[in-house]
């Protein structure tokens, strides 16, 4: 028996972890539910806390950072980007 | 040739992108594909390599005149010829834009769908270039026509670094009929998606560049003076019809985050007053906030 990760990314629209997701990606250890670009037009979850009350573990999120002088108007990257993961033994 | 109308510019403005459905006529498409047609089953690399060997689109030099690029009674110049693109290339790029590299895309059925990428490199410019991608026959959902995000096109970005936003709120996939052709900003995110149908999908892009200001080409005679008038904001009559002009600019799209959400509001402010020539104009309000600096009046 292995210990296996899955990885879900979602991009929400503020630094509240309860604020709506606009972006999404999964990356699955076990292969199961493998993620692919364009794969889905609806995102998994509603907000970042929904996923928590689905079990997934957040493991990483983005700072809120000071702005680049010169680049406040610049946009750029999606800003609100949260790590979650589940562990599934196999 | 028919020139865009403010309103198409301003929804390019806005959204990046600008789309023609079935404008090429039938005869254009089938001259386009001949050399596609009755080709042994090959690898896609090998597909490709054949189809360059055997020149089923010309090698053309970085910065060849667009008007220049391609033989008179090409395919690929009769596309150039229809109305609608003579006249989106001549509002978008002018008249004397060049050429800066085309390529046939193919994506043959199986495989994985690419990556989010906006093309090139990082790119400062408030000028722009245009993407023209022509699908010369149908596409439908599961062949995976090319993924793009509405409204990305100015942000500021090293190419495939979005390689990890494997889906974004108000993503579209091309889905057409033949003869179609889009335009996009160079710098919109999109990617090509996995071709899950039974036939090979072929698209034609050709990047263009301005050789001149890109200022009021396109058919001004519908440009209001009025689009200078601001009207209220936040306290407002619901009822009240909005300016046709910033109704467009101020569009929203689906990914907006709560606060960048507004930074796209001012940059399609500035990318608007470098098309009109007009850097005094403002929508709303978000750019003459920022700007104003008592101390520089008086």
């Amino acid at each position: 028996m292995s210990t296996l990760q899955q990885v879900l990314v979602l991009y929400l629209k503020s630094s509240a972890l309860d604020s709506a997701v606009i972006g999404w990606a999964r990356y699955d250890g076990t292969g199961e539910q493998p993620g692919e670009p364009g794969d889905s037009s609806e995102p998994p979850y509603e907000t970042g806390l929904a996923a928590l009350q689905d079990g997934w573990r957040l493991i990483q999120a983005s700072p809120i950072e000071a702005h680049v002088p010169g680049s406040e108007f610049t946009t750029s990257y999606l800003k609100f980007e949260f790590f979650f993961e589940k562990l599934v033994e196999l | 040739m028919k020139k865009l109308t403010t309103l198409q510019m301003a929804d390019f403005a806005a959204t990046g992108l600008l789309r023609f459905e079935a404008v090429v006529p039938d005869a254009v498409n089938q001259h386009f594909m001949q050399a596609m047609s009755e080709l042994p089953d090959e690898s896609p690399r090998d597909h490709s390599q054949r189809l360059m060997r055997e020149r089923a689109v010309p090698e053309v030099a970085p910065g060849t005149p667009l008007a220049q690029a391609y033989d008179a009674d090409s395919a690929i110049n009769r596309v150039l010829q229809v109305p609608e693109v003579a006249g989106a290339i001549a509002s978008l790029v002018g008249q004397s834009a060049v050429v800066d590299h085309h390529y046939l895309h193919i994506t043959f059925p199986g495989g994985r769908a690419q990556d989010t990428h906006q093309d090139s490199t990082i790119d400062l410019r408030r000028a722009f270039d245009v993407q023209m991608f022509y699908f010369p026959h149908a596409v439908t959902l599961d062949m995976g026509g090319t993924r793009f995000v509405p409204g990305t096109h100015l942000r500021i970005v090293s190419e495939m670094s979005l390689g990890r936003y494997q889906n974004i709120l108000g993503q579209q996939s091309v889905v057409c009929p033949a003869g179609s052709v889009f335009f996009f900003h160079h710098g919109i995110w999109h990617g090509a998606g996995a071709n899950k149908g039974h036939d090979k999908r072929y698209v034609l892009k050709i990047r263009m560049c301005p050789r001149e200001p890109q200022v009021r080409l396109w058919d001004t005679s519908d440009l209001p003076e009025s689009m200078n008038e601001q009207q209220p904001i936040f306290w407002k009559n619901p009822d009240a019809p909005r300016h046709p002009i910033h109704q467009r600019l101020m569009a929203t799209q689906p990914w907006f985050e709560h606060d960048t959400g507004r930074l796209e509001m001012i940059n399609r402010i500035h990318l608007w007053r470098y098309l009109t020539g007009d850097e005094s104009f403002d929508m709303d309000y978000w750019a003459t906030r920022v700007e104003n600096d008592p101390a520089r009046v008086s």
